[in-house]
């Protein structure tokens, strides 16, 4: 019990960082139609800024408030080169992020070395029915479920959000009403660069920075927020649950065969409705 | 007349060496309402969206309030004050009646994206302000009662009402209608027409697409007849009905 119990608590901390990373990738996509496979780099970019403030002795929380803002600008400028163009089709777009995700693994060899790097996160550990994990899975949960309550009301209860959600929705008819697309299409990638940066600097510490943090096909095809939620947190939980009563060498299989999953059951069902052609 | 509010020069648009649009001018007054009529393919789509900034011209100008508009990308026209009801239901699915309305004050908002994600009380008093006018806008096109569903389960009347609700939420200056009562049914033509009617006591200027001569000679100051992708005449909408090149256009017969 006490053994299921830790597994599926750091099965869904490890799931947050997938929601995290997801949800901007479905942040940008929902908005541009692109998707970002620099997405996972916006993570590795974050954690390794945070570790390199927090070496030069910066206090924790700025130093990953920082990073994050890092991530965010990174995500800023992969987008102006991936869409800044207005009219650039989403399928080039596509492989510009790939093309700067590449690039952006070369820079960070380069600055940071190719050794997994790692900072402490909150100290200590908690015990919760007998199941003794690391307290930093709880600032993990609490963060995450933050951000998405934070993201809900940015998308309903803003100018700006409701600007990103009628790009999503009728990118023709959000240009009539005054909105710039392009712009919109920055601003997503601003976030999906914050939500990314988010996530490495919160999985960090219980998990090394690793160069290959591309979850970003696991999500492919889910294209709602609260879908993507669910999602990342039963990838989470999975792979925990493998790793704690089977082998840790499986959990990219465990991905993969989620993954599969996901797509079989997205074909199985009809096709929700599509935005009119412009 | 007064100083026009919109003035088109000289505007031509071709596609694949088509002229859809060749040498139309078009002069608007503040407070006007104009038809614009032409059987189908006389440029009458074109020219709509040569103003709305769907499409550019190959050549000539568009001026509006001294704003010369025929360069500017479409999202920026709306910011000068040019709102669009579309014949189709371009309309924001997944949103409700109320939010898709709210889109339309994008144009007018002032607080930034910052203050708008940190909540400041600036924001704040303008999200109010927002609501109130698209609750407003709502009431006015008679969909009160739908401000919390879901915009694509309105019937096709009441998503166009919907369009003309998101316009008017964006306080325009002209407002462009696109076949707003094709496809409607008896009672929702009714219910239109008498909100342009309405709108234009308000002194908002309009101008209205039609393939249907009865309705748009109805309510219209003044009518524009293309045909082939030019102006074949002008005039109030009795001198239209007289015209014999107009009633040659859409009978067929030589004029």
């Amino acid at each position: 019990m006490s053994e299921l119990v830790q597994y599926l608590i750091t099965g869904v901390g490890g799931g947050c960082a997938f929601a995290l990373v997801g949800s901007g990738l479905v942040a940008i996509y929902r908005v541009t139609r692109v998707v970002n496979f620099a997405q996972g780099g916006f993570a590795v970019i974050a954690a390794l800024t945070a570790s390199t403030l927090l070496a030069s002795g910066l206090p924790h929380g700025l130093a990953e408030g920082l990073a994050v803002a890092v991530g965010a600008l990174t995500g800023l400028l992969v987008g102006l080169v991936a869409i800044g163009k207005p009219g650039t089709p989403p399928g080039a777009a596509l492989i510009v992020t790939l093309g700067l995700g590449v690039f952006a693994y070369a820079v960070e060899v380069l600055v940071w070395g190719d050794q997994p790097r790692s900072f402490p996160g909150v100290p200590g550990a908690v015990e919760v029915f007998g199941a003794r994990f690391q307290a930093h899975y709880l600032l993990i949960i609490g963060a995450t479920l933050a951000v998405f309550a934070g993201m809900g009301l940015l998308f309903t209860r803003t100018d700006v959000g409701r600007a990103l959600s009628a790009c999503a929705s009728n990118p023709y008819a959000a240009k009539v009403v005054g909105i710039s697309v392009t712009r919109m299409g920055l601003v997503s990638f601003a976030i999906g660069g914050a939500l990314g940066g988010l996530a490495g600097v919160l999985v960090t510490p219980i998990q090394l920075v690793t160069f290959d943090y591309d979850v970003t096909l696991i999500v492919g095809g889910l294209v709602r927020p609260a879908l993507t939620l669910a999602g990342g947190l039963l990838l989470g939980v999975a792979q925990a649950l493998v790793a704690g009563y089977g082998n840790a060498a499986y959990q990219m299989e465990v991905a993969l065969v989620l993954m599969l999953a996901v797509m079989i059951w997205q074909a199985a069902r009809k096709p929700i409705a599509q935005e009119e052609p412009a | 007349m007064s100083e026009p509010l919109l003035n088109v020069e000289g505007v031509y648009r071709s596609f694949g060496g088509v002229f859809a649009v060749r040498g139309v001018d078009l002069t608007v007054a503040p407070g006007e309402l104009r038809g614009v009529i032409g059987p189908n393919g006389a440029g009458k789509s074109t020219l709509f969206n040569l103003i709305g900034g769907q499409l550019t011209a190959d050549r000539g100008t568009i001026t509006f309030a001294g704003d010369r508009l025929d360069r500017l990308p479409a999202h920026r026209r709306a910011h000068l004050g040019i709102a669009i009801v579309f014949q189709g239901a371009r309309i924001f699915r997944g949103m409700t009646a109320l939010e898709n309305v709210m889109v339309g004050a994008h144009a007018t908002t002032r607080t930034g994206f910052l203050r708008g994600t940190l909540r400041l009380p600036p924001h704040r008093r303008e999200e109010r302000e927002i609501r109130q006018r698209a609750r407003e806008a709502l009431g006015r096109v008679g969909l009160a009662d739908w401000a919390d569903r879901a915009a694509e389960a309105l019937p096709l009347g009441q998503q166009r009402a919907l369009q003309v609700a998101r316009a008017l939420c964006g306080r325009p200056r002209l407002l462009l209608l696109d076949e707003p009562a094709a496809g409607l049914r008896a009672a929702e033509r009714e219910a239109l027409a008498q909100l342009i009617e309405e709108l234009k006591a308000g002194g908002l200027t309009m101008i209205k697409i039609e393939h249907d001569v009865a309705f748009v000679t109805r309510l219209a100051d003044r009518v524009t007849v293309l045909d082939l992708g030019r102006v074949i005449a002008e005039g109030t909408p009795a001198e239209i009905r007289a015209d014999p090149a107009v009633v040659a256009a859409y009978l067929g017969t030589a004029a």
